[in-house]
């Protein structure tokens, strides 16, 4: 087969990759210099007007960003811990061991935004049934109110709706394990501890770096659960970086600035991100 | 003399008889109508039965359903039945209504024939729009001159008039007017208790009236319940409360900014003063007030979980409705005043009562330019607003169509709803009132809008968490402002803030 007819078979798919991935960026990276918006909707031509705002004149994303690394980072950890556990359970030989990897399942199968606004539902501090409860001991906090118990509020929804995706990965990578060193480990009379600890873990360690990785970059576009529950408040106190180009974008039609944002929020993601990895890389797999 | 007394019976019982058949014949079909009947008018049934708009299509994007997504779906039904047109509804959250028209509009596309916004967005979509056509205005004469305007933008109107808002202060009639709280209220405060002249006395009857089951359901009550809640139409809520500080009667030349310099005004002692009330407003309002939009607002006071509150006419309507729990118990007046209000060009207080009504935006509708269904567009939107349609949607809350008309201040029409005679009246005499006074505050319409509004709401949201104090957080707000004036271009801004300034200056 010469080099024209694999270049027509190639074809088909360059086609979409181009139209779907890289049409996109592409576009973006040059709405980034312009001055879009509502009154000026023109792909005119500003040079890196944008980029100066960003990087000196708009502390609120900033601000954005940091918290959104706050609440990502957060949510996986608690995820990880408790994906594991769960994951953990449900590997060895239990009762209704087959119910309790559906059950665990469901949270993930669930839409966020209307779960999102049942949690909401939940949380609301003079109608919802948890101050409700609450108050029957004297407490009633204010969950979607104070700047810190919202951001509590919604690693609680984080969790809850993702802690799942992390238990289907880390009991898939269980469940792949060999059983040699488990056997090895038995015979040199290892306790449960110690086989988790040098056998499990370890063994474990690149399919949780990928669980890991995976569960950062969608946290990292954490959207959904903060409009629906708190749009970013009280104050700015839940605000975070998707949502607040979406507010820069959709909500004040700065199309041209939304895209300086974007596009540079996509780059100190990869880079955070690569840097992760790498750690991640070093730390669990060092032996 | 008999047979001309006789003569004269038979012709009147024939006009009223066929007046009443004209009225059941559309009034049977469509029970949304059935109090009125139709009405004759441009866009009645009868008139509409008329038309034969088969094989067309109409494509609406509007809000949500309930509030103005129900009535557009209704009477498109309605539209469809009497002209043989098919109409397609989409139903957009408020939030994304401006871009999901905005986006097509800018990219030369016209995906939908009509397109529900609010009055607000006029500058921004008005090249985009086609102006309503003459025969159209000529018969709105029963429409108000402030609606008018708000719907016009440099003598041409953009926006076909479905509703009409305007904010001001709901309150419980049943505990203000009571003689047992106004003596409870005098022994333990040594004040009055009356509907509140100024926000501080809305202040200090809604801290009295908070935390406690003032109206004995069981269930504790609050003093008020406003829209807080950032990014959910609360730099509204916090203009309402401005008005009284800082439109001053003799200071003519911007409320938002000085028309001369086009410096913001946003961060002048008088918007402090009201947010610095805003921020003590936290503490009575119910549990999670701070987290409250316009829903929450509408179902605490419309299920009597508070004294007070004031926006838009839905709370109001929804709490008279048969189906509330404080059904004419609830009362209208004017927004608050104040005891003084900034005068920028002395850069002091002038002290004495000042009250301003807010003109806040509302709903408003438009047909675009690019649309090959003009015809059908304008015939349905004047449909909508005929007067029976009207009537019927004012008595249902949840629909958000408000009046905007005349003959909506009569208190009759209210009064057939089941209101209570002495609620309707101060209703009307409420909005009337506003109607009528000349230091009124209309929304900001300028390029950019949505910029300044959102940085305000930003600024406000942070001083009621306590992120910032009240000062810091409005100077915030005016440098923010000052950006936007710059990328916008500040001749942009003031050209188009300039009709907003002759509106609230009463020389349009």
């Amino acid at each position: 087969m010469n080099f024209k007819h694999k270049f027509v078979f190639l074809l088909p798919g360059l086609i979409v990759l181009i139209g779907i991935i890289i049409f996109p960026i592409l576009f973006t990276i040059r709405l980034s210099f312009s001055g879009w918006n509502s009154f000026n909707p023109e792909l005119d031509f500003i040079g890196i007007k944008n980029y100066i705002r960003l990087f000196t004149a708009d502390p609120r994303f900033w601000q954005s960003f940091f918290r959104l690394s706050f609440l990502a980072i957060t949510t996986v950890f608690i995820q990880y811990v408790i994906g594991f556990a769960l994951a953990h359970m449900v590997w060895k030989d239990i009762k209704f061991k087959r119910f309790f990897r559906v059950l665990f399942l469901i949270p993930m199968m669930t839409t966020p935004v209307i779960m999102t606004v049942i949690w909401r539902t939940f949380f609301h501090e003079s109608l919802g049934p948890l101050n409700d409860f609450l108050s029957l001991f004297g407490m009633q906090p204010a969950w979607l109110s104070s700047p810190g118990l919202a951001k509590i509020a919604i690693i609680v929804v984080e969790v809850w709706q993702w802690t799942s995706f992390m238990f289907l990965l880390l009991l898939a990578g269980l469940l792949s394990l060999p059983k040699e060193p488990f056997l090895a480990a038995a015979i040199d009379g290892a306790s449960s501890f110690k086989k988790f600890i040098y056998v499990t873990f370890p063994l474990m360690a690149p399919i949780s770096i990928g669980a890991i990785i995976i569960r950062l970059i969608e946290a990292s576009k954490i959207m959904d659960t903060v409009f629906v529950l708190t749009s970013g408040g009280p104050g700015t106190s839940t605000e975070t970086s998707s949502y607040y180009i979406f507010i820069k974008g959709l909500r004040e039609f700065q199309m041209g600035y939304a895209a300086t944002v974007s596009f540079t929020y996509l780059i100190i993601m990869i880079i955070s991100l690569t840097i992760i990895s790498k750690v991640l890389t070093k730390v669990l797999m060092k032996e | 003399m008999k047979l001309s007394a006789l003569v004269c019976t038979v012709v009147s019982v024939l006009l009223i008889g066929s007046q009443a058949a004209y009225a059941d014949k559309w009034g049977d079909q469509f029970p949304h109508i059935s109090a009125t009947g139709d009405i004759p008018g441009m866009g009645s049934y009868e008139a509409m039965s008329k038309k034969d708009y088969s094989g067309r299509t109409l494509r609406i994007n509007t809000h949500a359903i309930p509030v103005m997504g129900e009535p557009t779906a209704l009477h498109a039904e309605q539209f469809e039945k009497l002209t043989g047109a098919k109409v397609e509804i989409t139903h957009t959250p408020a939030g994304d209504l401006f871009s999901k028209a905005m986006i097509p509009f800018q990219a030369g596309q016209a995906p939908y024939d009509i397109v529900f916004g609010f009055s607000n967005f006029i500058n921004e979509w008005k090249r985009y729009l086609a102006p309503v056509p003459q025969r159209y205005v000529d018969q709105m004469d029963d429409v108000t001159a402030s609606h008018i305007a708000i719907a016009s933008w440099d003598g041409a109107m953009y926006q076909y008039p479905v509703d009409g808002d305007r904010h001001y202060l709901k309150y419980r009639k049943d505990v203000i007017d009571n003689p047992k709280m106004q003596a409870k209220y005098k022994a333990d405060t040594g004040k009055e208790l009356r509907v509140p002249r100024t926000w501080k006395e809305y202040g200090e009857i809604a801290t009295y009236f908070n935390g406690w089951d003032w109206d004995g359901d069981g269930e504790k009550e609050y003093g008020s319940a406003e829209v807080m809640k950032k990014d959910d139409l609360m730099y509204a809520a916090f203009y309402s409360r401005s008005a009284a500080y800082s439109k001053n009667p003799n200071t003519p030349g911007g409320f938002f900014f000085d028309l001369k310099t086009m410096e913001p005004l946003i961060n002048k002692p008088g918007f402090v003063e009201a947010l610095t009330d805003w921020v003590e407003a936290a503490k009575y309002v119910p549990p999670g007030g701070i987290n409250f939009g316009l829903g929450d607002e509408i179902n605490s006071f419309g299920g009597g979980q508070t004294l007070f509150s004031f926006s838009w006419d839905d709370a109001f309507v929804a709490a008279m409705q048969p189906d509330s729990p404080i059904t004419n118990q609830v009362g209208a007046a004017q927004l608050p005043g104040a005891e003084k209000v900034w005068n920028r060009k002395t850069n002091s207080w002038d002290e004495g009562f000042n009250q301003a009504p807010f003109f806040v935006w509302g709903w408003a509708v438009g047909v675009a330019e690019k649309s090959k269904n003009k015809d059908i567009a304008f015939d349905y939107l004047c449909f909508f607003a005929n007067g029976a349609n009207h009537q019927a949607d004012l008595g249902i809350g949840r629909f958000g169509v408000n009046p905007f008309m005349e003959a909506d201040f009569e208190v009759d029409i209210w009064t057939k709803l089941g209101w209570d005679p002495q609620v309707a009246k101060e209703y009307v005499q409420t909005l009337a009132d506003m109607e009528k006074s000349t230091n009124r505050v209309f929304p900001l319409r300028v390029p950019g809008t949505f910029q300044f509004n959102s940085a305000l709401a930003t600024g406000t949201a942070k001083a009621l968490a306590g992120q910032l104090s009240p000062q810091e957080a409005l100077d915030e707000v005016a440098a923010e402002w000052k950006s936007i004036i710059e990328r916008v271009g500040v001749d942009n801004v003031r050209k188009a803030y300039a009709v907003g300034v002759k509106m609230e200056d009463n020389e349009l």
